[in-house]
């Protein structure tokens, strides 16, 4: 079996977030590019796998979405132990279209456990993992917090509403997984950086897609008015601010 | 045209975001001047259905059978009474089940999807809700341009309204096909307050210094009735299970009340908890950025603050 996963190129979680004028677009200029830190959790248990189920998994393969602007983040999932790389040569728009042109690239692998983060840390729409699961006819497991592969089956934990429970799953299947999958993402070794330049970066071109969703405008969320201080020595101020003037307890 | 509205028993009954999700689909097929359907898929008893007409129910089906959750089977089910029910509108809840589902009923309704979408539409023609991005970083307004749209709203976002409405409740088998998933075993946490669920939340950080500290948290969480959280470096830490971890890479969560105890406030715990209603802080270093998201703070050691907290809210309660 092969691994696929699902990288999407985000911000780096602590970029303050500007606009440009007009406030229809963000302004990117002089932001750092990540792995979106669940796809880089995905990678890592992906990786953990291939190392202990020889037999079992073939290939790791990264594939994304995006101009060639996105090949930094690429290059550095192979550093972390990917062994190969597909960029899909088209600036995503939104999830749908993103969808659509992962599932054109994946429709023809059969073999396959395709893994995606269960949302991006841009756009946070929890959407692209299940919209690929529907275009490619794939059972999908959303919220997987732990992945298995036993005697050849794949094995999961999915976080239902207030618990969990253990699933297995047929082959190819999508796993939109989150934290708990693996804890700690790998960073890549001197080696990995070094052998990852000369590792396969496929570019495929695009299909023909159109967005179903657009961004009409950006606002930043109102500021919090500021904190009132209590005297650690007086909690019951505390209490009574929270009765009767915030009215939540 | 009609607005479909799906919404998750647990255990035979509904909760408050069920009655959030109800009243929302009745303001919006009312703004819409369409029909209203809710779709229960479970055994729920008929006394527990007829409630729904109090938040505007006044069509529900009811797929009476308890079939084991899988997101091909459900999106098959509700596309199914979407087509039939001729809906342009179909709202489910951002739930784990709900994100599990939206996508995969969106591809196969050719429905725009909107997820974790804040309130009412602010515009039906054209089709615009308001939602968050980059982790609550920044509002967004988005307009859907299909036909059918596909929403799943946040919890405590829109409010209950409150009817007298006395459904019609149609009560039909699915024709559920079998499902490639199998569950092996289901673990159930009970006694707790579910994090999502929860009014309240007492949460605590690396300021705990350890996880024989979490006593006197618990106390006041339980005093409370709140759910217990936990800032990333404590789950990573092993500390609490990793089900407790609010923030960026965890759980984002909408209580009314939110205690942050011994959380510095980096920005990913922040992105967790920008929806609370109010956050208390207490923390020792005056300095930490915890308390410019706060309304209420308190300098001091957790170690002294916390017992006297927990002896003061209980006097509270028992009052």
């Amino acid at each position: 079996m092969n691994i696929f996963v699902c990288i999407s190129n985000v911000p780096d979680t602590t970029t303050r977030i500007k606009y440009k004028p007009g406030n229809k677009e963000v302004d990117y200029t002089g932001v750092q590019w990540i792995i979106n830190p669940w796809d880089e959790l995905a990678l890592t248990r992906a990786i953990e796998l291939k190392e202990a189920n020889q037999a079992a998994i073939q290939k790791i393969t990264v594939i994304t979405v995006g101009k060639a602007d996105a090949e930094p983040t690429l290059r550095k999932a192979l550093a972390i132990g990917a062994d190969d790389a597909i960029r899909v040569d088209v600036a995503p728009e939104d999830a749908y279209t993103t969808a659509v042109q992962l599932a054109e690239v994946l429709k023809s692998e059969k073999d396959a456990l395709i893994l995606s983060g269960v949302e991006s840390s841009d756009f946070n729409s929890w959407s692209v993992g299940g919209m690929l699961a529907e275009l490619l006819d794939a059972p999908s497991v959303s919220a997987v917090s732990s992945l298995n592969i036993e005697a050849g089956n794949v094995v999961v934990t999915r976080e239902i509403e207030g618990g969990k429970q253990t699933i297995t799953t047929t082959i190819p299947s999508v796993l939109i997984v989150q934290k708990g999958i693996a804890i700690i993402p790998r960073i890549p070794s001197m080696r990995g950086i070094m052998t990852a330049r000369t590792k396969p970066l496929k570019v495929v071109q695009g299909i023909a897609s159109q967005p179903m969703v657009k961004v009409l405008d950006y606002q930043a969320p109102a500021q919090k008015s500021s904190c009132r201080m209590i005297d650690p020595e007086n909690i019951e101020e505390l209490i009574d601010l929270l009765h009767r003037e915030a009215r939540v307890i | 045209m009609s607005v479909l509205v799906y919404i998750e028993p647990r255990e035979g009954k509904f909760k408050k975001y069920s009655f959030e999700l109800v009243s929302y689909g009745q303001r919006v097929a009312s703004a819409l001047d369409q029909l209203l359907h809710i779709l229960v898929i479970g055994k729920v008893a008929r006394e527990e259905l007829n409630s729904l007409g109090q938040y505007g129910a006044t069509n529900i089906i009811n797929v009476s059978e308890d079939i084991p959750f899988d997101d091909q089977v459900f999106t098959g089910i509700i596309s199914n009474f979407a087509k039939q029910k001729e809906a342009n509108v179909v709202v489910l809840a951002h739930s784990l089940t709900g994100r599990a589902i939206a996508p995969r009923l969106a591809i196969r309704l050719g429905a725009g999807l909107s997820t974790a979408v804040n309130g009412l539409p602010a515009s039906y023609k054209p089709f615009i809700v308001n939602k968050k991005a980059f982790s609550g970083k920044t509002l967004v307004q988005q307009e859907i341009t299909t036909e059918v749209k596909v929403l799943t709203l946040s919890q405590n976002t829109a409010g209950i309204t409150e009817h007298s409405a006395s459904p019609v409740i149609e009560e039909i088998n699915s024709d559920a096909v079998a499902s490639a998933t199998k569950v092996v075993s289901t673990e159930v946490i009970t006694g707790k307050v579910l994090l999502n669920e929860a009014e309240i939340i007492v949460s605590g950080g690396r300021g705990m210094r350890g996880p024989e500290n979490w006593k006197p948290l618990e106390e006041l969480a339980q005093i409370l009735g709140a759910a217990t959280a936990c800032s990333r470096p404590v789950s990573d830490e092993g500390w609490r299970p990793h089900h407790e971890h609010v923030g960026q890479t965890g759980k984002v969560v909408a209580p009314s009340l939110y205690f942050a105890l011994g959380i510095s406030g980096a920005i990913q715990h922040l992105a967790g908890i920008s929806s609370s209603k109010v956050i208390v802080a207490v923390n020792k270093d005056p300095e930490a950025p915890i308390f410019s998201a706060a309304d209420y703070g308190i300098v001091g050691d957790l170690q002294s603050v916390l017992p006297k907290m927990t002896e003061a809210f209980r006097k509270f309660k028992a009052s």
